[in-house]
């Protein structure tokens, strides 16, 4: 099945929980945020259905079953007179309650299977980005666009200073006073983002360099780990230009909670303009792309190298 | 068989060696023994939750407060090595002990001496795995999962595997004594068809233990060299792989899971009947369905891992055999509901607290089928959207049971009656708390907060207050379970009648309150009616 076809089917459901959660179109978190967001990908709207639906079905399962429980507890109890009666069968009953369980789950995991299927399906991407994880920062790097390979643009995204300074134990300094515009950005800004274009087909190839991390950027509508050894793959196509803010989702250490992912999707010419200038800039004088770690303080840390850092790999479909 | 005990036993009541050592340290007694798990576990449970509190306090409010992450990552890992191995395991194992032979008429556990040396590895490996926080470099702070390559960073490694050694002897130990009593040591005419649920639950958890402890302490041994000796088995730059760990750890992993939850389901199936003054509904599919969640335990671990980029058809496969558990465990809830309908209830604090379990473990388990869905797991994985599943399951679930069968077989331990009041004061105190602790960090894990991170941006910082008020409030009740506990031990002159609940029903509650030293030297005629399900046919 296609994701059109969940998308048909799942735009009452959407619009329901829009009504009931209210809109949660803002890519950030806000507060007292209840629900998913819907994402700004082609896919995101997968994982945001099928939320909706199955937190649906589980809603009316429980008040079926919370319901029959709180009426038997209301009529059956000694204190109004009940008498216990002695039946402890009843096999129709028995074979209802598994049969319309399984039926349900079926309708599910058919849905699911579409959303899993569509999202491991890497094939014709135009662009490639290499996403590496270190302890506690990503590196990026520019593999190819449009059929072009790319050399030599690549850099380390890290935690932005305002956030740093303010994250430290005692250093007295206002997490809410950390904004960029409007917007607060405490512990969810970097120093160099990820620039992407829009309505492109990008595949991430995702690796880590020491230990495992896992690239999270809500709005694309899914998480991947990025473990050393392995190179994964995974796709998306953002939809509108914009800010798309994660974080990484796989315990990694002492600062697993301050390396966040900011994700820019430029409009195809000004992305075009911006790699052209960063691949001249790259490209006569090759520059140094590793800036130093300031502030990852010393933790009970092995030295690990990145033993795939530049290995072919295979990636895996999914 | 029934000699095993060393002592004499010319007197029911006072068999119990005088000095304190005899009979705590060198104790064979089932019962005694299943006072020391308890005690334990208590004890532990206390422990676990002064780290959580430390994990809410931090979490009050955005910034950091009070602790280096580093820290904070130690009480993370910490709290769910104690709380899982320490509280949750250890509890089921002393109300195992004292009960299934109590509930089978056996005179002791088929293995005292066994028994004895399974309680009393527990406390040295947590002295192990406690000391780390006072050597330098601290404690496991890699997770309670010890993922390589992060955990192998960690210098406590040695103490945590040597620890989670020791844990895994004695569940086997413990596993193989349970098994060896409930087949060999039934009474004459205690058919296994009519076992109480709870003998049977622990019956299917002691197999699962068996065959599951010997594969933890296969991986992380596999770290301890990967560490220590040079091999390579999940480094990477030796040619190892990280995801190799993941795959055994949750091979494991996930059976673990419903050792911590189908004794609940078997304390639950006592609770509601004797409440209910009403059978069991559906005894046989009750006891098949706890076997067909303990069978596709083993066919799911790899839920754990939908994010670390599986193959798509292991991602489906996966996902389909973890929807079928909704299947048996539906099941479940349906028959508790169903042996409540007709019934003639009362509400005495076991039975709120199964009532509890019942609703919560469900919502616990309604999460549980949403993170079954690979595409919105993509988005649930490791956020607080999993910590609300997995606390409502376990603390609502698996805690909750223990506490129900506490107060449920208390009177029978210690031959009185506890404040009925106070423990309706805990409980209401507990239910409420509890889901102000855990239900907001649904909503959490759901606007993109992930776990194990002890800082986060501002948006997070309203449910994150509400949460903590809740884990602080959830916190101090247990306060009260303790003093309901120990009013009810040593200053309640409320005696307990033989067989305590009106509604009770199996051999358990034939024998005095408090239950004497030596119970069913002689085998128990068994009378059908005496027993809570004596008909076969049912």
């Amino acid at each position: 099945m296609t994701s059109g076809s969940i998308r048909r089917s799942f735009t009452a459901a959407a619009t329901l929980a829009a009504a009931l959660f209210g809109s949660a179109a803002s890519a950030d978190p806000s507060p007292y945020q209840l629900n998913m967001q819907p994402g700004g990908s082609t896919w995101s709207h997968v994982p945001y259905e099928l939320n909706n639906w199955s937190f649906g079905v589980c809603v009316v399962i429980g008040v079926l079953v919370f319901g029959a429980m709180f009426i038997a507890m209301f009529r059956f109890r000694k204190s109004r007179g009940a008498v216990a009666e002695k039946w402890s069968h009843n096999t129709k009953l028995e074979i209802v309650w598994t049969t319309i369980p399984v039926i349900i789950l079926i309708t599910l995991a058919y849905f699911a299977t579409g959303g899993i299927t569509s999202w491991a399906d890497t094939t014709g991407s135009q662009m490639t980005v290499k996403v590496t994880g270190y302890q506690w920062k990503w590196r990026y790097d520019y593999v190819d666009y449009l059929g072009k390979p790319i050399s030599k643009v690549g850099f380390m995204s890290k935690l932005d200073t305002q956030s740093d300074q303010t994250r430290q134990l005692g250093s007295g300094m206002d997490p809410y006073a950390v904004k960029s515009g409007n917007e607060n950005t405490y512990l969810l800004d970097v120093d160099k983002p990820l620039i992407v274009p829009v309505d492109t087909k990008i595949r991430f190839v995702i690796t880590g360099a020491d230990v495992i991390h896992s690239w999270w950027v809500p709005a694309l509508g899914w998480k991947l780990d990025a473990i050393p050894g392995i190179v994964n793959a995974a796709w998306t196509n953002i939809k509108e230009p914009g800010i798309y803010r994660g974080q990484c989702a796989e315990l990694c250490g002492q600062d697993h909670g301050f390396m966040p992912i900011v994700v820019v999707a430029k409009s195809k010419p000004d992305f075009a303009k911006w790699l052209a200038d960063e691949q001249a800039k790259a490209n006569p004088p090759a520059a140094a792309p590793a800036p130093a770690a300031a502030s990852t303080a010393a933790a009970p840390k092995t030295a690990q190298t990145a033993p795939v850092a530049d290995k072919p790999s295979t990636a895996k479909q999914g | 068989m029934s000699h095993a005990a060393t002592h004499d036993h010319h007197d029911d009541h006072h068999g119990a060696p005088k000095s304190f050592f005899q009979r705590w340290c060198m104790s064979t007694n089932h019962k005694d023994i299943g006072t020391l798990y308890l005690v334990f576990a208590l004890t532990m449970f206390f422990i676990g939750g002064s780290f959580a509190m430390v994990i809410r306090a931090e979490l009050f409010k955005p910034g950091l407060q009070l602790v280096q992450p580093y820290f904070f990552n130690q009480m993370t890992t910490l709290h769910a090595l104690v709380m899982i191995f320490g509280a949750i395991m250890p509890a089921f194992v002393g109300l195992g002990n004292w009960m299934i032979p109590l509930m089978v008429g056996a005179p002791d556990m088929a293995l005292p001496r066994m028994n004895n040396l399974s309680f009393w590895i527990m406390p040295f490996a947590f002295v192990l795995l406690l000391s780390t926080l006072f050597l330098p470099g601290g404690g496991p702070a890699g997770g309670w999962t010890m993922y390589p390559p992060l955990s192998l960073q960690s210098s406590s490694l040695a103490y945590v595997v040597f620890a989670v050694h020791l844990m895994g002897i004695s569940s086997i130990m413990g596993a193989i004594n349970i098994i060896a009593t409930i087949l060999n040591m039934r009474a004459p005419g205690m058919d296994l068809l009519k076992m109480p649920v709870f003998v049977w639950s622990w019956l299917i958890t002691a197999f699962l233990l068996i065959a599951v402890m010997p594969v933890l302490a296969g991986a992380v041994t596999m770290l301890l060299t990967d560490k220590y000796f040079g091999t390579n088995f999940f480094n990477p730059g030796g040619g190892g792989d990280p995801v190799l760990y993941q795959h055994i750890f949750w091979f494991f992993g996930h059976p673990e899971v419903y050792i911590m939850i189908l004794p609940a389901f078997g304390i639950i199936s006592e609770v509601i009947p004797t409440f209910a003054r009403k059978p069991i509904f559906g005894y046989k599919a009750m006891v098949f369905a706890i076997a067909s969640i303990a069978f596709l335990s083993f066919i799911v671990w790899a839920h754990h891992m939908f994010a670390v980029g599986l193959p798509m058809g292991a991602e489906i496969f996966f996902m389909y055999a973890t929807m079928l558990i909704a299947v048996p465990t539906g099941v479940k809830v349906f028959n508790w509901v169903s042996t409540m309908w007709g019934g003639s209830m009362t509400f005495e604090t076991p039975m709120l607290f199964a009532i509890a379990f019942v609703i919560l473990f469900t919502i616990g388990g309604f999460s549980g089928l949403m993170l079954a869905l690979v595409p919105a797991d993509f988005q649930y994985h490791d956020t607080y959207f999993v910590v609300a599943h997995f606390h409502y399951v376990l603390v609502t679930g698996a805690l909750f049971a223990i506490i129900s069968a506490t107060y449920y077989w208390l009177p029978k331990w210690c031959g009185h009656m506890y404040s009925e009041f106070w423990g309706k004061m805990h409980f209401w105190n507990s239910v409420i708390w509890v889901n102000v602790l855990f239900f907001p960090q649904h909503f959490l894990g759901l606007a993109g907060m992930p776990r194990r991170i002890p800082d986060y941006n501002v948006a997070f910082a309203n449910f994150n207050m509400i949460s903590s008020i809740g884990g602080f409030l959830f916190g101090a009740s247990q306060l009260i379970f303790l003093g309901v506990l120990i009013h009810a031990i040593w200053f309640s002159k409320n005696k307990a009648t033989d067989r305590v609940w009106e509604g009770a029903k199996g051999l358990e509650w034939t024998v005095p309150s408090p239950a004497p030293f030596h119970t069913f030297d002689v085998p128990p005629v068994i009378r059908d009616e005496d027993l809570a399900h004596g008909h076969v046919n049912d």
